[in-house]
């Protein structure tokens, strides 16, 4: 039976891990590359690198941590911020990622999406997408946000679900759904938002922000039915471990690769 | 003298990982395109990543096509990961164009009502013992990224199977060859022992 993994993501600028992983004081907690190293002992399933600069100089410094990465690395590495066009993406595939993920970038250019998938295959790439509930005269529905980092985003009329579909028929082979309403506040993941999400799609769908308790996660791959779940906060402050998370799940039914 | 290992170039996805896999075990890679070098292989490695019919295209196109039947039928040592087990086959639901054949039989889709791609972490039940499984135990977990799996008609090439919708075979073997459908490159400490496993008992012994 295919296991739900269990995904830390680090933010990484100008070469350093951002928003410190504070409980390891034994480590380089800023170093990228003993961090992957560090989440690879600990069981984790994938690593996600979230590369927060904007310069090109930036760019390239991002490309030697991903190499670096890959080359003591044996689990998938997903890259994501700032890839704009196919050349990006094929910069970060060669330096040693796995897969590519995408955000505003396929808002701005859904064919960014297709091109993509063409060039390197589905697997590779992973549309990110940001959510937030929207309340209507009758119901909620959730829509997607841009430029999420300051007044909130920039709301692109797009619902959500919608987004995913015609990601999925443009070639994205996974998506991670980002609730910017749950982002942060450790209150658990939009169970609700996800399990539609993950109904209407016939990919893998990660849940990311929310995550506060195990619980939680645990609500998210089994009522949500996410495939997956990215998680920072929760492992970089070492409130638990990925083992610690992998046993909850696993005392609970849910199927885990325990290491 | 240990030997060089050739792993096949044919722009079907990440190869990097492969190579950085067979040199973290002290092995020197070459990293190919040219039929004569994979002619002159002692071992190959024949990963792949994406979609079979632009595979087969670019091998086609590359002059690849017949020197891998080769050095399989010459008992080079050979290893298939992911389309490169898939690949092959005769042929292909998600493509017209022939694959290498060396096995009867073809690679089909997942059934409906499993997410596609299959991609994360899944058992691998041993169905026959090989020498590439010394310390690897039944239903351990590796990687898997895929929407196609091969269908040997043969069942005793089958080594090794997977659930997902349907029990599929993730591990064939055959003389001198071996294919995974997973990845061991992506597949932490266990993978990486099966490479080990490769290099010890087929071809250092060969």
């Amino acid at each position: 039976m295919l296991t739900k993994r269990l995904i830390p993501c680090l933010d990484v600028s100008g070469g350093r891990v951002i928003k410190g992983v504070k409980f390891l004081s034994h480590k380089d907690a800023g170093d990228p590359v003993e961090m992957a190293a560090f989440y690879d002992s600990e069981g984790a399933d994938e690593l996600v690198f979230y590369d927060i600069t904007a310069s090109a100089e930036g760019r390239d410094i991002m490309l030697d941590v991903v190499a670096k990465t890959a080359e003591q690395l044996f689990i998938p590495l997903t890259v994501g911020g700032g890839l704009r066009s196919v050349d990006d993406m094929k910069k970060m595939l060669k330096a040693g990622a796995d897969k590519v993920s995408i955000n505003t970038a396929a808002v701005q250019n859904p064919n960014l999406i297709k091109d993509g998938a063409e060039a390197f295959g589905s697997q590779c790439i992973v549309l990110g997408m940001d959510v937030k509930r929207v309340s209507g005269d009758n119901s909620a529905s959730w829509q997607i946000f841009t430029h999420t980092g300051r007044d909130g985003g920039v709301a692109r009329g797009l619902d959500a679900i919608e987004w995913a579909e015609q990601a999925v028929a443009l070639g994205a082979g996974e998506i991670v759904v980002n609730s910017i309403d749950a982002d942060g506040t450790r209150d658990g993941y939009d169970v609700e938002l996800v399990r539609r999400i993950s109904e209407s799609v016939n990919v893998p769908v990660v849940a990311s922000g929310g995550a506060g308790t195990l619980e939680h996660m645990y609500q998210v791959v089994s009522e949500g039915m996410a495939d997956a779940v990215l998680a920072a906060s929760i492992f970089h402050f070492g409130t638990h471990t990925i083992g610690e998370a992998k046993r909850y799940l696993s005392d609970r039914g849910v199927s885990v690769r325990l290491t | 003298m240990s030997e060089i290992v050739t792993i096949v170039d044919y722009d079907s996805g990440n190869i990097r990982s492969v190579e950085k896999a067979i040199q973290k075990l002290g092995r020197d890679t070459l990293v190919t395109d040219s039929p004569k070098d994979i002619l002159a292989a002692k071992a190959v490695i024949f990963p792949g990543q994406g979609a079979s019919e632009s595979a087969m295209l670019n091998l086609n196109k590359k002059h690849l096509v017949e020197p891998l039947i080769e050095v399989i039928r010459k008992g080079v040592p050979f290893f298939g990961v992911c389309l490169g087990l898939q690949l092959l086959l005769e042929t292909s639901q998600e493509g017209l164009t022939p694959c290498l054949g060396v096995a009867k039989g073809e690679t089909v889709l997942l059934p409906p009502g499993v997410k596609r791609p299959h991609m994360g972490w899944n058992r691998v039940v041993i169905k026959q013992d090989h020498p590439v499984f010394e310390g690897i135990e039944s239903g351990s977990y590796f990687y898997f990224v895929h929407s196609y799996y091969a269908d040997p008609d043969d069942d005793n090439l089958v080594y090794g199977v997977t659930d997902y919708g349907v029990n599929f075979c993730s591990v064939i073997a055959l003389d001198n060859l071996i294919a995974t459908q997973f990845h061991p490159e992506k597949s932490g400490t266990l993978g990486v022992k099966l490479y080990e496993n490769f290099l010890k008992y087929m071809v250092d012994r060969n």
